[in-house]
C-alpha cells in the first residue's frame, strides 16, 4: 500500500506523518506541492504546518498549489484523504468539508494533550476504532475553531459526519464541540488534533493514533 | 511647518567611495553617533590608511561594538582553553569561536548546540524580539552543517504583577512561539523567572539543538580563488539598522528616509523553507563555506567569510536584491533583514546550487567571488566603497581590560544570613509555608507560557516541560539522543558570582542526569550590566572563572554562547544571570526517567545530604523578601557521582520517576513529584534529620545542592542500594508512593490535599494572564 504525504513549502509534520504510515507498514510517498501528480497512490494525508506561512488565511494559498489540481478529483472520486490541522485547514479552503477554522477562542497557541470521542467508526480513517470511544492525542493550534452555519452543523450530525468531539472542556470555541468531521462518503476525514504523535510509545501522549492508518489500510484492503 | 522636499529638490549625495575618501581626509565623520571611541577611530584610520568611507566606519563600528566583538570580555575568554583538558577535547568537534560548537555524541552523530541573548530588542518589542532571537539561534545551528530539532528558551521577567511585565511577557511568549511553532521545532524546556532586578531588562535568551552526521559539519569560511559568494534567502530591507541610520540621515540631511525600526522582524516560514533548503544544499555537497546573517548583517557575514578562508573578496554590494530600493549602500552592509545565509560555491556546482534553491523558491544571488588578494573589496556600481583587511574588521577589533573591583556592598549582603529569619514552629506553618512558595512566581505552574510551545512537532520529543530536562531522539533506528537542561539562580550569583555559576553548571547538569543523559558539553549566556562598572567587570570574571574551573572539574567543555553586557537601567544592573546550558546523551532516549512518580507502592529515597541553607534560595526570597548571605555550597565530586548513579539507575532500570532538589527545596520537589501525574506519597523526614542534624524545616526548605529524589520498583529496591552503598552515594528511603494518599502526607508534620497543592501551584499565571 502507498500512501502520499503532501509536503507544501511551510509544511510541518509531513515527516511525522511519513513515520505513521511505515510504523503500519505501508509505504509513505512524498507528494510535492508543485507537482500535479499523485504518483498513484492509493491515500493521501495533508500534514499539519503552517503551509505558505498561513499568509492570508490558513489553507487558502495551499488550496491553488498544483497537487490540489490532482487531488481534489480523486478525493471526490473516493480517494481515501486525511486532512491533520492545516490539512483540515486546507480540505475545508477546497470545499472538500464545509466549514472553517477560525482563530481560537482564547486568542492563543495552544498545546495539549487533548481527550477525543470518536463518534463515527464507519470512516475510511477510523475503522478500527469503535463509536464512543474516548482518545488522548496531541492538540496544537492558533486557529482550531470550527465553525459553520447552524444548518451545516444540523447536516453533519444528522447524517453522522462529525467524526471527532472534544471531551471534557471546549480547548478552542469549536461548535457543537466538533473536532473532525467527514464528507459523506466517509473517505475525506478533517481533524485538528495530531494522531501522528501519538504512534510510539515514550513519544507523544499515548498510542491512540495508529489506528488512524491501521484503519485506512484496512480500507484499502476490502476495496 | 514647511513641506517635505521631494527627491528632485534633494542634491543627490556624493557617493563616498575609497577615492573620494582619499581625496577628503578632513571630512567630520559620525564616529561618535555610531559608538565609536576617540581611539578606536583613530586605529581604523590606521588601519586603512585613511580616514575610512561611509561604508567602512559603518562596517568597523558595527562589528567592533561590544556585541558583535566582546571586547570588554574577551581578555578573560583565555580561562576557557586553561581549563580545557585534552580529554575533554577527545569529544570536542568543533570548540569556541565558530556560530556554534559541536560535540560527538557517537555512532557517527555529532550534536551542535548554542544559547544567545536577545534581551535589549525584546524589551523594545516583546513579539519581534523573541522570534529573530529564536529565529538567530536557529540559522547559528543551521550554518553548522546540521538539521535543527529542538529549541528552550531561558525567559527572565521583572515583577509578576508589574504593568509592564504584563506588556512584555505576553508579547515574548507569543514570540518564541509564533517563530518556534510555525518553523515547526519543538520547544523542549527552558526557564520562567521572575524578579524585579529584570524589570527594565527583561532576558530573552534562545537555545537551539541541531544534529548531523559527523561528515556533514560545515564551517563559516571563505576559500578557494575564483569560488562565488551567494547571498540567499530573504531580500534585504531597512530593518535592524541601528546606529547606522546616522549616517544615512546625515547624508540625507532633512526629507530623506526616516529613521527606521532597530528592531528586526521575523519571518518563520522564509526560514523554515530556507532550513529545508539548506539541508537540500548539504546534501548535494554544493556548499563549501556558509554563514548566516544575523547581528551586523552582510558586514559581518563576508567579513568573518573573508577572514576565515585563506584569500580576499570581492562582492558588488548592488547586486543584492532589497525590499527597499532606497537603501544606501552602507544600511544595506548594517542591515540587519532576517532569513539570510551566505554561501561559498565552486563555480562548477553554481547550477546545481542555483536549482536546489529555485525548487524551494529561494532567491539567490552571485555577489562575488573569493580573490587572492587579501583585502575585502566591496563595489556599488563599479566604485571601489570598501577596501579594508577582513581580519581587522572580523576579529583584530579592540580589546578592553576593564577595570575589576570586588563590590563594596558585597561584605554587608554576605554577612546578612537567613539565621535571624522567622520560620514556621509547627506542621501547620510548614503546609502553609509549602502552599506559598507553590503559589510564588518563579515556582507556580508554567503552563499558560509553556502551552503556547508546540513541544510535539518532528515527533522525537521523549521529555519537555515541566521535567527536569528536555529530551530527543536523535537516531530514529537506535534511539540515540540528546538531554538539555538551561538553569541559573541570579540571587545565588549576586552573593558570590564564582558559587552562583557553578551552582548553575551544577543544577544544569544535576538535571541532564536525573533524566538520565550523561552530561557532555556546555554552553553559556553570560547575561550581565555594564562592563564600565568594575563591580559587573569582577562579577563577570568571578563567573567565567567559576564556569570554567567547574567545567574541568565536571570534565565537560564549555562549547560556546554569548555574553550581553548593558543589562541596566541607570546604575543598577540585573543580578549577574550566567545562563548555563548543559547536554547530555543517552543511547536510547526511550529509557529516560521522567519527574513524577505514578506507580503505588515504589519507594522514594533522598540521595544527597541536606544542611541549613537558605541564603538566595526561594523560601528566604517568598516568606522574607530577603537577599543575603551565602549561597548553598557547592561540590562539583558529589554531582559527579550522583549523576553516575542516576545514569546507572536509568539504564538498568532501577528508578521509574527521578526529580531534581533545588529551587524550593524538598518541599517543592515532592509536591511537582506529586502533582506530575497526580499520585500520592506518605513521607517520613525523622531518619533524614537525624542523619544531617537539621530540623523538619530544614529537611524540607533548605537548598543543598546535589541532591534528588527517586522513586524504585520494591523489586530493584535492593539493587538499588547496593549501588549506592558501593559507590558512597548517601540515601535514605523517605517514603513511599501511595495512591491511598490524597496528595502529600508528611507523617507527623501535615498533610496537604492535591486539589490544594495544585490549587495554589496553577492560579498564579492564570489570575495574571486570564486563561
Amino acid at each position: 500500500m502507498k500512501v502520499g504525504v503532501v509536503t507544501f513549502p511551510g509544511s510541518l509534520d509531513d515527516r511525522d506523518a511519513a513515520r505513521a504510515v511505515r510504523a503500519v507498514g505501508a509505504e509513505a510517498v512524498t507528494l510535492w506541492h508543485g507537482d500535479a501528480d499523485l504518483k498513484g497512490v492509493d491515500a493521501v494525508i495533508l500534514p499539519g504546518g503552517f503551509s505558505y506561512g498561513d499568509y492570508l488565511r490558513c489553507g487558502a494559498i495551499a488550496r491553488f498549489a498544483p497537487v490540489m489540481d490532482a487531488l481534489i478529483p480523486a478525493a471526490q472520486g473516493g480517494l481515501p484523504v486525511i486532512g491533520i490541522c492545516n490539512g483540515f485547514q486546507v480540505l475545508c479552503e477546497s470545499h472538500l468539508l464545509p466549514g472553517a477554522l477560525i482563530r481560537n477562542d482564547h486568542r492563543k497557541f495552544n498545546c495539549v494533550d487533548q481527550r477525543l470521542v470518536v463518534e463515527n467508526a464507519a470512516t475510511a480513517w477510523t475503522s478500527d476504532f469503535e463509536a464512543g470511544q474516548e482518545i488522548t492525542i496531541v492538540l496544537k493550534n492558533g486557529e482550531g475553531g470550527f465553525v459553520a452555519d447552524e444548518r451545516t452543523l444540523d447536516e453533519l450530525e444528522g447524517e453522522g459526519r462529525v467524526v471527532f468531539r472534544y471531551a471534557g472542556d471546549n480547548p478552542n470555541g469549536s461548535y457543537r464541540a466538533i473536532a473532525g468531521i467527514t464528507n459523506d462518503r466517509g473517505n475525506i476525514v478533517g481533524l485538528m488534533p495530531h494522531p501522528e504523535h501519538a504512534i510510539e510509545e515514550g513519544y507523544g501522549p499515548s498510542t491512540d493514533g495508529l489506528p488512524f492508518f491501521t484503519s485506512v489500510l484496512k480500507a484499502l484492503a476490502t476495496a | 511647518m514647511t513641506a517635505h522636499p521631494t527627491t528632485a529638490q534633494v542634491d543627490k549625495p556624493v557617493l563616498d567611495t575609497v577615492a573620494h575618501a582619499a581625496q577628503t581626509p578632513d571630512v567630520d565623520q559620525p564616529w561618535v553617533e555610531l559608538g565609536l571611541k576617540a581611539d578606536e577611530y583613530a586605529t581604523i584610520r590606521e588601519i586603512v590608511g585613511r580616514r575610512p568611507t561611509s561604508a567602512e566606519l559603518a562596517m568597523y563600528s558595527v562589528m567592533w561594538s561590544e556585541h558583535c566583538s566582546y571586547k570588554s570580555s574577551k581578555v578573560h575568554f583565555s580561562l576557557w582553553g586553561e581549563n580545557t583538558t585534552d580529554e575533554m577535547r577527545e569529544k570536542l568537534l568543533v570548540g569556541i569561536g565558530e556560530n556554534a560548537g559541536v560535540v560527538d555524541i557517537g555512532d557517527g552523530w555529532a550534536v551542535t548546540f548554542k544559547v544567545e541573548s536577545h534581551n535589549h530588542p525584546s524589551y523594545v518589542e516583546p513579539y519581534q524580539g523573541a522570534t529573530t532571537g529564536v529565529g538567530g539561534i536557529i540559522r547559528d545551528i543551521m550554518s553548522m552543517g546540521a538539521r535543527p530539532i529542538a529549541i528552550m528558551d531561558p525567559l527572565r521577567f521583572g515583577n509578576l504583577n508589574h504593568p509592564d511585565t504584563q506588556r512584555v511577557l505576553p508579547g515574548v511568549v507569543a514570540g518564541v512561539g509564533g517563530y518556534g511553532n510555525c518553523i515547526g521545532l519543538p520547544n523542549i524546556g527552558g526557564e520562567v523567572v521572575f524578579d524585579d532586578c529584570y524589570q527594565g531588562n527583561p532576558l530573552v535568551n534562545a537555545l537551539c539543538i541541531g544534529a548531523m552526521r559527523i561528515e556533514d559539519i560545515h564551517l563559516a569560511k571563505a576559500s578557494g580563488v575564483g569560488n562565488k559568494v551567494i547571498l540567499f534567502g530573504a531580500k534585504t530591507g531597512g530593518d535592524g539598522i541601528g546606529g547606522v541610520s546616522v549616517l544615512a540621515s546625515e547624508t540625507f540631511d532633512e526629507g530623506g528616509p526616516t529613521k527606521r525600526p532597530a528592531v528586526q522582524v521575523g519571518d518563520p516560514f522564509a526560514e523554515k523553507v530556507l532550513i529545508e533548503c539548506c539541508l537540500d544544499l548539504y546534501a548535494a555537497h554544493v556548499v563549501d563555506g556558509i554563514q548566516d546573517l544575523g547581528g551586523a548583517g552582510l558586514s559581518c557575514a563576508t567579513s568573518e567569510l573573508a577572514s576565515n578562508g585563506d584569500g580576499g573578496m570581492q562582492i558588488e554590494l548592488d547586486r543584492v536584491p532589497l525590499r527597499d530600493a532606497s537603501l544606501r549602500p552602507e544600511e544595506i552592509l548594517m542591515s540587519e533583514s532576517q532569513e539570510r545565509m551566505m554561501a561559498v560555491v565552486e563555480p562548477g556546482k553554481l547550477d546545481e546550487f542555483m536549482a536546489i534553491t529555485d525548487r524551494w523558491d529561494v532567491e539567490a544571488t552571485v555577489l562575488g567571488e573569493v580573490t587572492d588578494g587579501d583585502h575585502l573589496v566591496i563595489t556599488w556600481h563599479g566604485e571601489v566603497i570598501v577596501d579594508v583587511p577582513p581580519r581587522s574588521v572580523a576579529h583584530e577589533g579592540p580589546t578592553y581590560h576593564r577595570p575589576l573591583e570586588r563590590p563594596a556592598y558585597l561584605d554587608a549582603l554576605q554577612d546578612n544570613g537567613t539565621d535571624t529569619l522567622g520560620r514556621p514552629v509547627d506542621g501547620l506553618g510548614l503546609k502553609s509555608d509549602l502552599l506559598t512558595l507553590l503559589a510564588s512566581p518563579n515556582l507556580c505552574d508554567k503552563s499558560w507560557v509553556t502551552d503556547q510551545y508546540d513541544r510535539y512537532v518532528l515527533g522525537n520529543t521523549a521529555l519537555a516541560m515541566p521535567d527536569d530536562a528536555g529530551v530527543v531522539r536523535v537516531d530514529e533506528e537506535t534511539g540515540r539522543g540528546v538531554a538539555v537542561s538551561t538553569d541559573c539562580n541570579g540571587r545565588f550569583a549576586k552573593l558570590d558570582p564564582y558559587a552562583g555559576a557553578q551552582l548553575a553548571l551544577a543544577e544544569s547538569y544535576r538535571n541532564v542526569a536525573t533524566a538520565g543523559a550523561t552530561p557532555l558539553a556546555v554552553t553559556d549566556c553570560l547575561n550581565f550590566g555594564s562592563p564600565e562598572d568594575p563591580g559587573v567587570m569582577w562579577q563577570f570574571r568571578e563567573a567565567v572563572k567559576g564556569i570554567a574551573e567547574g567545567c574541568k572539574t565536571l570534565g565537560i567543555p564549555v562549547t560556546g554562547g554569548n555574553v550581553s553586557f548593558y543589562n541596566q537601567t541607570g546604575d543598577v544592573a540585573i543580578h549577574p544571570t550566567p545562563v548555563i546550558g548543559v547536554l547530555g546523551v543517552m543511547d536510547d532516549v526511550a529509557r529516560r526517567t521522567p519527574s513524577g512518580w505514578k506507580t503505588p507502592g515504589q519507594v522514594i529515597y533522598l540521595l544527597g545530604t541536606t544542611s541549613n541553607e537558605l541564603a538566595g534560595g526561594e523560601w528566604a526570597h517568598v516568606v522574607h523578601g530577603h537577599l543575603g548571605g551565602l549561597p548553598p555550597v557547592v561540590d562539583l565530586g558529589a554531582e559527579q557521582l550522583l549523576g553516575e548513579i542516576l545514569v546507572n539507575a536509568s539504564r538498568d532500570g532501577l528508578v521509574d520517576a527521578a526529580h531534581d532538589l533545588s529551587d524550593g527545596g524538598l518541599a517543592i520537589g515532592l509536591a511537582e513529584a506529586t502533582m506530575r501525574y497526580g499520585t500520592g506519597a506518605r513521607i517520613w523526614l525523622d531518619a533524614v534529620c537525624e542523619r544531617d542534624g537539621i530540623d523538619a524545616f530544614t529537611a524540607l526548605f533548605s537548598e543543598s545542592t546535589a541532591r534528588v529524589v527517586v522513586s524504585v520498583p520494591r523489586s530493584e529496591e535492593v539493587r538499588f542500594t547496593d549501588m549506592c552503598t558501593a559507590r558512597g552515594q548517601v540515601h535514605a528511603r523517605i517514603g513511599v508512593v501511595d495512591d491511598e494518599t490524597d496528595g502529600l502526607d508528611v507523617q507527623g508534620q501535615f498533610t496537604v490535599s492535591l486539589d490544594e497543592l495544585r490549587t495554589a501551584h496553577t492560579a498564579t499565571m492564570r489570575d495574571v494572564f486570564g486563561g
